[in-house]
Parts: structure tokens; sequence; C-alpha cells
């Protein structure tokens, strides 16, 4: 079964085409990363896949349901959180939160032990009663990281990753997706091109509408198919221009 | 100088500063965390429209508030759905429609309405048992959805949107925590009136806030910093022979002014 199909979506905000004619779709276990400017639709683009938006045309498939009926199945890091400076909240009930259950039904020790090991993975074991804004950017992140993963999902879908994330995070942050990665799909969409390493196996553009340009050797290959959008492909540690700009 | 603790009225008043403080801390501490001040605003002034409704009835006022301001609250949320209205502009239209029913129901009404500057500006020394009945049941009813709904009042308040994406009936929820917004507006409105109760519920909050990280610790503070400051604003009138209300408020942004200074 495929993790994410979409068919011919389109998503119009006060009449804007945001997403044209979207048609991709993501296997399970696929590493992904999504690419594109900043406005270009990808934020829209993941809450889609996460039904807290509809397209206003097409079909969105999320392990063969409706986006709403699968979010048992998908973890989401969103992009940047307004919270207030001093909400009462540590890191242990930040990642807890990600097990919600349902009304009246309160966490068990499962979810307690899910807790510990999503923190364990992102090195936050530490500061499990810290304050959450009393962490550095770094660390915030590891922790929503933490509560994307925390319910053991199917498709892990990400907001830009790496935006605070400081750069020796980078590697134990693609440490821990190559693992993540054997157990379910992983969607990740960044404005920065910078972002992409060998880790990923497809790659994406997404500029309004979407230019697939499947497994990253492919993508390497078929230089002249693939046309429409730059990127910078780090190979092997070493970043040089695949793609032909246009 | 102790002498006022004998007067059953100041007994009774400071019954009330008790039973507000309770709901205050409690859901004052969402309002402050989950940033809806403005809008808790908003449904204090419209539950104004339920005390006229209640004086053209002929029903006790704080009663008819209860459903006028939870309704209010709903619609104010329902807003949040339909993007082409701000909530920003729906707090507004909110605040003030919700005065003006207010006043044409009491221009209705033939008669005097005797003690509606009260319910404006708060008067606690003329509470009578039949509002500290009304309080206690709405502060129970306060704590006890607080403690059935914590966790999702919790996730709301801190990633709404997160929070519907592992399942959570994130709208839903948030008409409910402003409709316990709107019940403790009711329990307040005898005490400080629609006008000032918005004090009541952001100092105690804000200034416990600076001490804890915990939700359930900065109720319990918040509550109590909340009974000391409203009893000793309710002191302080007495002795000075002061609107209760306003020199409750101003015991309050003293103390908050003090505590942000001791805090830096």
């Amino acid at each position: 079964m495929k993790a994410v199909e979409l068919n011919n979506v389109s998503m119009k905000y006060n009449e804007q085409c945001v997403l044209q004619n979207i048609n991709f779709s993501i296997e399970e276990k696929d590493f992904m990363a999504i690419i594109g400017p900043n406005g270009g639709g990808k934020s829209t683009l993941l809450k889609i896949i996460l039904g807290i938006l509809t397209p206003n045309n097409g079909e969105v498939k999320v392990f063969g349901r409706e986006p709403k009926h699968a979010r048992d199945l998908t973890g989401y890091l969103p992009q940047n959180l307004s919270f207030d400076r001093d909400f009462p909240i540590n890191v242990y009930e930040t990642v807890l939160t990600g097990r919600y259950h349902g009304l009246f039904k309160g966490y068990n020790k499962n979810d307690k032990e899910a807790v510990l090991c999503a923190l364990k993975n992102v090195e936050m074991k530490d500061l499990i009663d810290r304050q959450i804004s009393k962490l550095s950017g770094g660390q915030m992140q590891r922790v929503f990281i933490a509560r994307a993963i925390v319910r053991e999902p199917k498709l892990l879908l990400m907001d830009e990753p790496m935006a605070s994330i400081d750069p020796e995070m980078q590697r134990s942050f693609y440490e821990l997706m190559s693992q993540l990665k054997n157990k379910m799909a992983i969607v990740l969409v960044s404005h920065d091109v910078g972002a992409v390493s060998t880790h990923v196996d497809k790659i994406a553009c997404l500029n309004r509408e979407l230019f697939y340009h499947g497994p990253v050797e492919n993508a390497a290959d078929g230089l002249e198919e693939i046309y429409h959008c730059p990127i910078d492909l780090i190979s092997h540690g070493i970043p040089h221009r695949v793609l032909r700009e246009h | 100088m102790l002498e006022f603790f004998q007067y059953q009225f100041m007994q009774k008043a400071l019954v009330a500063a008790v039973l507000v403080s309770v709901a205050c801390g409690v859901v004052g501490s969402y309002v402050v965390i989950k940033r809806i001040v403005s809008l808790s605003g908003a449904i204090s002034h419209a539950a104004f429209g339920g005390v006229g409704l209640g004086y053209f009835l002929g029903v006790n006022p704080v009663l008819a508030a209860i459903p006028f301001s939870i309704a209010s609250a709903i619609a104010i949320g329902g807003v949040k759905q339909k993007v082409n209205i701000s909530e920003d502009t729906a707090i507004g239209i909110l605040w003030s429609v919700g005065m003006a029913i207010g006043v044409i129901f009491i221009n209705l009404t033939p008669g005097y309405a005797p003690d509606l500057f009260s319910y404006l500006f708060g008067s606690i020394l003329t509470v009578g048992n039949i509002d500290l009945y009304i309080m206690f049941v709405l502060d129970l009813i306060i704590i006890a959805t607080v403690y059935l709904f914590r966790r999702e009042f919790l996730a709301i308040s801190f990633d709404e949107e997160f929070s519907k994406v592992v399942g959570l009936p994130a709208l839903l929820i948030y008409m409910l925590l402003l409709a316990l917004v709107a019940l403790s507006v009711v329990v307040l409105i005898k005490i400080v009136g629609v006008i000032l109760l918005i004090a009541l519920f952001t100092i105690p909050a804000a200034i416990s806030k600076q001490y804890t990280y915990n939700l359930r610790k900065l109720m319990i503070l918040a509550t109590i910093v909340g009974i000391i400051l409203t009893s000793l604003g309710l002191i302080l009138s007495y002795i000075f022979n002061l609107a209760s209300g306003a020199t409750i408020v101003m015991v309050l942004a003293v103390a908050f002014t003090i505590s942000y200074y001791l805090k830096d």
C-alpha cells in the first residue's frame, strides 16, 4: 500500500492558486525531500496530507484512507510555534501530548515509556524536567521531533526540520532519520537545498506545481529530463550542482 | 480593627472573595497562557446583555447571564472557522453589541434598575446568599470540567494545530474552554462587574506565572494570590469607603507591579 497518494490536488487561498494539479505518491519507508521556495505551498501540502486543510480539488489518500482517518498513523513536526514564553509545560509533558488517545482517556505506562524512548532517540532525556522555553532553539526542535515520533507513526511529516537545528545536530538528525526510515515513510520539506543529504531517497521540487525527480541517483543520472527546478544535491558530503539551472 | 469581620455582609464578602479567586485562578491560568485575554474581555462585556435580559424578564440577572455569555462564547469560537472574519474583529463586535443589548433590555424594562451599577463595576458588599450559592455551584462545575479535560486544555493551549493532528477535537475543546470563561465571568459579575473583571482573570495568573512552570501549581498559586489580594482590596475598600471592585483591581495592579520588579 502507498503511504500517501495525491491525485490532481489543487488548493486555492482567496482565489490565489497555492497548489496546482499535484500528483505524486510516497511508498512505505520512502525518505522523501520536497524542496521549494518560501510560499511555494510546502506547508500547505503537508497540512493537506494531515487532513488539517481540505483541497479544493483532487483526491488525497493516506494509507488508503481519508487523511483525517489516518491521523493515528502520522507524526508531524510543525514549522514554527508561537506559544507564551512562560508557558507552564516541561519537556516530558510536551512529548506526552503526542500520545493523546482521546477524550477521558489518560496516559498509561506504555505512553510514559514511549516518551522516554523518543527523548532518548533525540538525546534529550537529561532535560526531561526542563521548562520548554528554557531550551535552546536546537533543543526545542529535538523535543518537537520527539513529540512527532512518539506515536511510532508510519508516516512522519516534517516542516523545515533543519530550520533551528545547529550544524553539529544536523549529522545526528540524519542518523536518527536513517534509523527511523526503516520503520516509517518520512517526508521533509525545506526551502534550504543544503538540507537535502545523501540519506534522502527521493526528491521533489514544489513551487505551486510539483516536479518529481525520483530517486536521488536517477535524479543525477537523468539530467536532461529534470530541468524544471534548481537543486544543489549534496553527494557523499561534497556539495556540487548536479541539476542544471533554468 | 478586626470588628468588620463580625459584620455578616463582610463575612459574605470574604466568602465571595474566595469563590471568585477559585474561578480566576483556574480559568484565568488558561486565559493567560492561551492568550485569550481580550477575547475573555469581550465575553465579559457580552454577559451584560444577559444581565439586561434578566431585568427585562424579571429573573435573577446573574442566572440570565449564564446562557447569554455561553452563547456569545460559542459564537466567537464559531467565527474561528469562518476565515473571512478575523477573531480580532469578532471580539470588537461582540464586546459592544453585548453591552448594547443589555442597555436596550434595561431601557425596555419599566421602572428603575436599582443595582445596575453593581453589575457594571461590582459590589462585593451587597452579595447575597443566592449569589454565593450560584458562585459555589459554578466553581464546582468549572473545577470538574477542568479536571476532566485537563489534557485537552493543555494541548490546545500549547499547540492547537498539533492537537488536531493527534486526533483531538480542537475546536470543540476550544469552545468548551470559552464556555468555562463565560461561567467564570458569571461568577465574577457581582464582585467586580463586567467592566473590571478582566483584571481578576489576568493578574493573579500573570503574577503566579512568574514563579512556577507547572500548570496545576499555577492554578493553585493563582487562586491563593487571588484570595489574598481580593480580601486585601475588600478590607481597604471598607476602610477607605471606596468601591470594592475598583479597589480590588488597584490592589491587583500594585501587586503585579511589585512582583514584576521583585522577580528581576
